[in-house]
């Protein structure tokens, strides 16, 4: 009974923290306090975090390196687009087609490249990631090489945090969970997991899945916060923006994913007038952090509920 | 016969490109039967080679032959250091890690050329390599397809008889083989390392030039679809196996010629991507390869 007890004031506790966030936010953006750059800013910051913590579950927690998300944020964000702005459906009918979109490109493209290994894996799925933007280049429904301009901007402030905190949720509770053990157990050693009765396909299957269903849902909701979408939005490159940040916060380290994808994007943002310096910068931070600390700066730490409460010195 | 002619200046084209990409496909398969490091910075050292040739043509105004010399020269140098600097210290860790930091050069060569010399295209001089076409049985055939064809034909012998019949290829056959037991027989590693990626960046020099020859323009991002396209190649002829890179690259150019002839051009990169799926899945050694059962 009390540890019940506990658990509900925790996790009202954590409620109510977030609805304080939320609040600030809503009344920081339509006050007019963040102005139209920082809202942008932030706008980013909660997509990328979605994507840096929907690849880490892929790369980090599964050990499967892929290079392939920014082809599932194009499924997400073309889905949505088709969906709202062609279909006039309600914006929640075409996050969750993109969502449903993105997972079943996860599933059909995961089932066979799964088999791979290492950088094998690795070059398959930046493969995949640039058919699916070739592909797209070259169907005139959604304007081909020019994209898909006049997106309502259906993507409001709740949109985004919940979406960031759902994402987070959903994650962190998949890896604490049995699936996550299972899923961890393949990237520690592939062999020993199969050994102990684990289907190592499935559970690369199932993140694989996830983690595309969860870059769906940051397509789609990028789509509708910028007007327009391109195939040349969603090169490789932008999967090594994603892939920068889980690296840097730490391979298989949520918080990591978190604390970088913030880092990262506000220094783009500062060196957005420069984009070869934000590149080189890019390049360097992967290199010295494969070097020097090739577990990224968190490793596979998290600060959660424990670290904070021992900073504030918590009595047991 | 028009057909014929037809299919046989596709082939010609087809030639060209492959025998680029088969020289890039080289360097990727020669590292990667060393040190089992898929060198994604591979491609751009290419670009790079293309660079130092349009210089040496346009600024120091040298003939197309020293241009490449030079190219080659450069970057044999460039691939060393990298080597040093990036690789080494990874030689140890996980192969993801080093895939990595790989990814990384290849953006600081991308971008640190970028900010140098600026996004923009440069166009090859005209005065370096004047074209003549030739009519050959109503198939059109210019002095460049031969210089690239018979250039990278000649480099790819050189690159045979070093393998085959010298004493630092035989080091490297060695390394690849078994390293251990290699360094048991007073190979040293570093030096072959080394060695193999002075060698593979020196080809993809020569393709660089090759290309600025070919297309008349070098920016630098040029490096990056014929590098996963040459990568593509040479797991085709199953990675690590030079023969395979050969055979890889030629088919490789082929098949996307044909492509962009018979089909849509616009298709043509997504070609080698389908390519290299279809070979990761059906036969994931490729070509050449044998098949290794897995060690636990």
């Amino acid at each position: 009974m009390q540890t019940f007890n506990k658990t509900w004031t925790r996790f009202l506790a954590e409620a109510a923290v977030l609805a304080v966030i939320f609040t600030l936010g809503q009344y920081a953006i339509t006050t007019g306090l963040l102005n139209q750059y920082y809202q942008i800013n932030l706008n980013s910051i909660c997509i990328n975090i979605i994507l840096a913590v929907s690849l880490n579950l892929i790369n980090g927690f599964t050990g499967q390196l892929s290079l392939g998300h920014a082809g599932f944020m194009a499924v997400g964000a073309y889905v949505s687009v088709i969906m709202t702005n062609r279909l006039d459906f309600p914006f929640i009918l075409a996050v969750l087609a993109a969502c449903t979109a993105a997972a079943l490109a996860g599933f059909i493209i995961g089932v066979p490249t799964l088999r791979l290994k290492g950088d094998y894996l690795a070059i398959a799925t930046l493969g995949f990631g640039e058919i699916i933007r070739v592909v797209l280049q070259n169907i005139d429904y959604v304007g081909g090489p020019s994209g898909i301009m006049g997106i309502a901007k259906l993507t409001t402030w709740a949109w985004l945090f919940g979406s960031t905190i759902l994402t987070l949720v959903v994650i962190t509770n998949l890896i604490n969970s049995s699936y996550g053990r299972a899923i961890i157990s393949v990237r520690e050693d592939e062999v020993a997991a199969e050994l102990m009765g684990i289907n190592t396909t499935r559970y690369k299957v199932l993140a694989f899945v996830i983690g595309a269903m969860f870059a769906g849902l940051a397509g789609a909701l990028y789509a509708h916060y910028f007007y327009i979408i391109k195939p040349d939005t969603f090169t490789f490159l932008k999967s090594f923006d994603i892939l920068v940040m889980v690296v840097l916060g730490g391979l298989g380290s949520t918080t990591g994913a978190v604390i970088a994808a913030i880092f990262i994007t506000s220094l783009t943002a500062a060196l957005q007038s420069f984009p070869a310096i934000r590149m080189i910068l890019y390049a360097l931070i992967l290199i010295i952090v494969m070097i020097y600390r090739p577990q990224g700066l968190m490793g596979n730490k998290e600060v959660g509920r424990k670290t904070l409460a021992r900073m504030w010195g918590e009595k047991k | 016969m028009a057909i014929v002619q037809e299919f046989a200046q596709q082939m010609i084209n087809g030639l060209s490109l492959g025998a680029i990409y088969a020289l890039i496909a080289l360097g990727y398969t020669m590292v990667y039967g060393i040190i089992k490091l898929i060198n994604f910075a591979h491609g751009d050292i290419m670009m790079v080679g293309a660079y130092v040739g349009f210089f040496s043509l346009s600024v120091l105004g040298s003939n197309i032959l020293v241009a490449m010399l030079f190219a080659m020269l450069a970057c044999a140098i460039i691939g060393v250091v990298i080597e040093k600097i990036a690789y080494k210290p990874l030689r140890n860790s996980t192969r993801i890690a080093a895939l990595i930091t790989a990814i990384g050069v290849s953006l600081l060569l991308e971008y640190v050329t970028l900010f140098i010399l600026g996004a923009g295209q440069r166009v090859f001089p005209e005065t370096a390599f004047p074209v003549t076409n030739y009519h050959f049985l109503g198939i059109l055939v210019s002095n460049k397809d031969l210089f690239v064809i018979i250039s990278a034909v000649i480099l790819m012998l050189v690159l045979q008889y070093i393998i085959r019949r010298t004493k630092t290829g035989k080091a490297m056959r060695a390394v690849s083989e078994d390293q251990e037991a290699a360094v048991l027989m007073g190979i040293s590693v570093d030096k072959t390392v080394s060695i193999t990626f002075a060698i593979g960046s020196s080809l993809a020099a020569a393709a660089g030039v090759m290309i600025g020859v070919y297309y008349n323009t070098v920016n630098p991002l040029m490096g990056i679809i014929p590098g996963l396209k040459a990568f593509v190649a040479a797991v085709l002829g199953g990675i690590g196996i030079i023969p395979g890179a050969m055979v890889g690259g030629f088919l490789m150019g082929i098949l996307e010629t044909m492509v962009s002839g018979y089909g849509n051009s616009l298709y043509r990169d997504a070609v080698a991507f389908g390519v290299l799926i279809l070979i990761l899945l059906i036969k994931p050694t490729g070509l050449f390869g044998k098949n290794t059962g897995e060690k636990v």
